[in-house]
């Protein structure tokens, strides 16, 4: 097992697609590392330079203590799942899964341990005779899940693993994953655009933006404090609300006259963004004290909660997380407050955090 | 138990009182288009039947006038001849026969072992100006093989390759690695490239992974360009006619062709002369015929 170490990593594909900008990891042994990032950010360009299937144009790459740059993939002993599994197509789940040790040459009695291993962990047992297209999806991703643990390889990498899956077993697979990879201790470096999968999986996530790394974070942090406005817009469902303020008598501002606590240290003479979580607004009566005046645009109720939108005479409308007891019919008047703490505030300039 | 044995046989009759017309109506169109494509088979396989009975008639029958369809006396000496020289020992066509397997053979297994690499690194790999380079390779099939014959002629003199199999074998080489470059390229394009990857990572080289999981997957693929290959090689008439002037280097088309002409035709030696030379095609087109249409449409189903 190891960590694994990117430093400066660049990757400009020969028709001169710049993959991948500028990208520096530090990711610890054991760690479950989650990359976030819209489509075409370059996830999976990053990933193929870890496994070596695509070497990098400039910048280092460190798997444990090595320098792995120039280690063809078979050398850097370290197993990638895909997002369309691979599964050889003309082998049987179980000679998929001893195929990678066989390559290794080792003995027949430890390959037959290890299938029988990583079949109990996966539960494959009445699938170990079947050819891949006579398994589901969801088993052959768990077949391709075995296949990368039969090896015991230094990293797991995944790049969007439960992509082809539907809604239910994803949550399933998750879990799975995430319990594996607690019992096992083995790094994994996990790819996803879906901000659900990386909260719930990662302890550390990296957000990527057009081969940049935006923000790296505990999934909390990513939270509370998105790094930059890519990043408040992109975690969280819905995402923050921004919200343009001034900085007037020791209190932030909106044009509508939505008053937020400002946090400190804000720097003057600047415009300024304030990013609001939609739990961190509520709905009010009109006139209630401490509120805006606002209208009710649409209501979207989601079970356990209602997102309200909310027009309050600002150019964009904002919308508010509300429990279900508190019901507020379309276009009625409303009033609109802020109750969190401090909002995380960025330049509206640099779209950076300044506070 | 007898409620339902009951219904059931009172439902019968109601129920089948409309599908004896459908049927009958049905039976009516099968027997118009069965009767309809057998004349069409006919008129269209005539030639052919006529070729194999001409082949297995007595010379007399052949020129009998007028034509015996049926009541001829059925004799396999043509198809000896086209074998064995009158004074015995084998005919120079014989000769020509084992020409044409030699060439057609040895150039189709190279366009293979050529055409079939390359073809993957052009779909695998990024390559510098691809697409002007395929381009480039497929426009070398658009020029009909008359209009190059003539230099291609005057240089294989040049360079002593002219009237030998090895100039024919590499003049249908060089003509069919292109196509096997294109059409194959289809077939790699398909594979997913995770294969490999996935096989890279288990401990393999780039050469290995291709050779044990993508070359496998490919032999559908391949063997249907073969036989393309093959037919193209086995077919072709005017490089061997311009390119062998000897009975020892000549193949089949041009020899057979060579047998029409002069003051009097042998029609029976030309019809089994034929037949001997169409054999070998379809037999080996009917033995792959499943990989031959799975080919073929995988190269044609874009994802
Ligand atoms: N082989 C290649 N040649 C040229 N450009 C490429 C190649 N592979 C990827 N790209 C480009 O590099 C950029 C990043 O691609 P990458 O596959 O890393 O994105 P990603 O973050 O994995 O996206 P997704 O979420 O859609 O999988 C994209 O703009 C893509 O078009
Ligand atoms: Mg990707």
């Amino acid at each position: 097992m190891a960590g694994i170490e990117v430093t400066a990593l660049h990757k400009r594909y020969p028709d001169g697609t710049v993959a991948v900008e500028h990208v520096d990891l530090s990711i610890a042994d054991g760690e479950l590392f989650v990359m976030l990032g819209p489509s075409g950010c370059g996830k999976t360009t990053t990933l193929r330079a870890i496994a070596g299937l695509e070497r990098q144009t400039t910048g280092d790459i460190r798997i444990g203590d090595t320098l792995v740059n120039d280690l063809p993939p078979a050398e850097r002993d370290i197993a990638m799942v895909f997002q369309f599994y691979a599964l050889y197509p003309h082998l049987r789940t179980r000679d998929n899964l001893a195929f990678p040790l066989r390559a290794e040459g080792l003995p027949k009695a430890e390959v037959q341990e290890r299938v029988d291993e990583a079949a109990r962990l996966m539960r494959l047992g009445p699938l170990l005779d079947r050819r891949p297209h006579r398994l589901s999806g969801g088993e052959q991703q768990r077949v391709a899940l075995a296949r990368a643990l039969v090896r015991r390889p230094r990293a797991f990498l995944m790049d969007e693993p439960l992509t082809n899956l539907d809604a239910e077993l994803r949550a399933d697979m998750r879990t799975e994953i995430k319990h594996l990879q607690g019992e096992l201790g083995t790094t994994m470096v996990y790819v996803t655009h879906d901000q659900v999968e990386a909260m719930s999986l990662g302890h550390r996530i990296a957000i990527l933006n057009k081969g940049r790394v935006e923000q790296i974070g505990t999934p909390l942090e990513v939270y509370d404090r998105p790094a930059s406005l890519f990043c408040a817009a992109f975690i969280g469902s819905p995402p923050m609300n921004l919200i343009e303020v001034e900085l007037a008598d020791g209190h932030l501002r909106s044009k509508s006259g939505l008053t937020l606590t400002p946090p400190p240290n804000l720097p003057r003479d600047r415009s300024l963004i304030a990013g609001v979580r939609p739990e961190a607004l509520e709905v009010t009566e009109p006139g209630a004290e401490g509120s805006v005046p606002g209208r009710v645009v649409s209501a979207e109720w989601l079970g356990d909660e209602i997102i309200y939108v909310v027009d309050h005479g600002d150019q964009r409308d904002v919308r508010v997380r509300m429990p279900l007891n508190v019901r507020f019919a379309a276009d009625a008047p409303v009033g609109l407050r802020h109750t969190g703490g401090p909002p995380p505030v960025y330049d509206a300039s640099t779209e950076e955090l300044v506070a | 138990m007898a409620v339902s044995v009951n219904e059931a046989v009172s439902a019968g009759p109601a129920r089948d009182r409309t599908p004896p017309a459908r049927r009958r109506r049905g039976r009516g169109r099968a027997v118009v288009e069965t009767a309809t494509l057998t004349v069409l088979a006919a008129v269209m396989l005539f030639p052919v039947l006529w070729m194999i009975e001409t082949s297995i008639k007595e010379n007399r029958d052949v020129y009998a006038i007028p034509a015996k369809f049926f009541d001829f006396t059925v004799t396999l000496d043509h198809f000896k001849d086209v074998f064995v020289a009158s004074g015995g020992g084998p005919t120079t066509l014989s000769g020509s026969f084992l020409n044409s397997v030699i060439v057609a053979g040895v150039s189709t297994v190279l366009a293979t072992v050529l055409g079939v690499p390359a073809a993957w690194a052009y779909s695998r790999f990024s390559v510098k100006a691809k697409k002007d380079q395929l381009f480039f390779i497929l426009s070398t099939r658009f020029m009909p093989p008359v209009v190059v014959v003539i230099p291609i002629f005057l240089m294989y003199r040049q360079v002593g390759l002219f009237d030998t199999k090895l100039g024919l074998i590499l003049i249908y080489t060089a003509f069919n690695v292109p196509f096997t470059i294109w059409m194959m390229k289809g077939f790699v394009d398909e594979v997913p490239a995770e294969y490999e990857d996935a096989a890279m990572l288990d401990g393999y080289t780039r050469l290995q992974a291709f050779w044990k999981f993508t070359l496998p997957l490919l032999l559908p693929g391949i063997a249907a360009t073969a036989v393309f290959a093959l037919i193209f090689s086995w077919n072709e008439f005017v490089f061997a006619i311009f390119l062998t002037s000897s009975d020892a280097v000549r193949t089949a088309p041009p020899a057979i062709a060579g047998l029409i002409g002069g003051t009097t035709v042998d029609w029976g030696l030309v019809a089994a002369a034929s037949i001997v030379f169409a054999l070998p095609v379809l037999i080996f087109s009917y033995l792959v015929r499943k990989h031959l249409v799975a080919g073929v449409t995988l190269g044609a189903v874009r994802r």
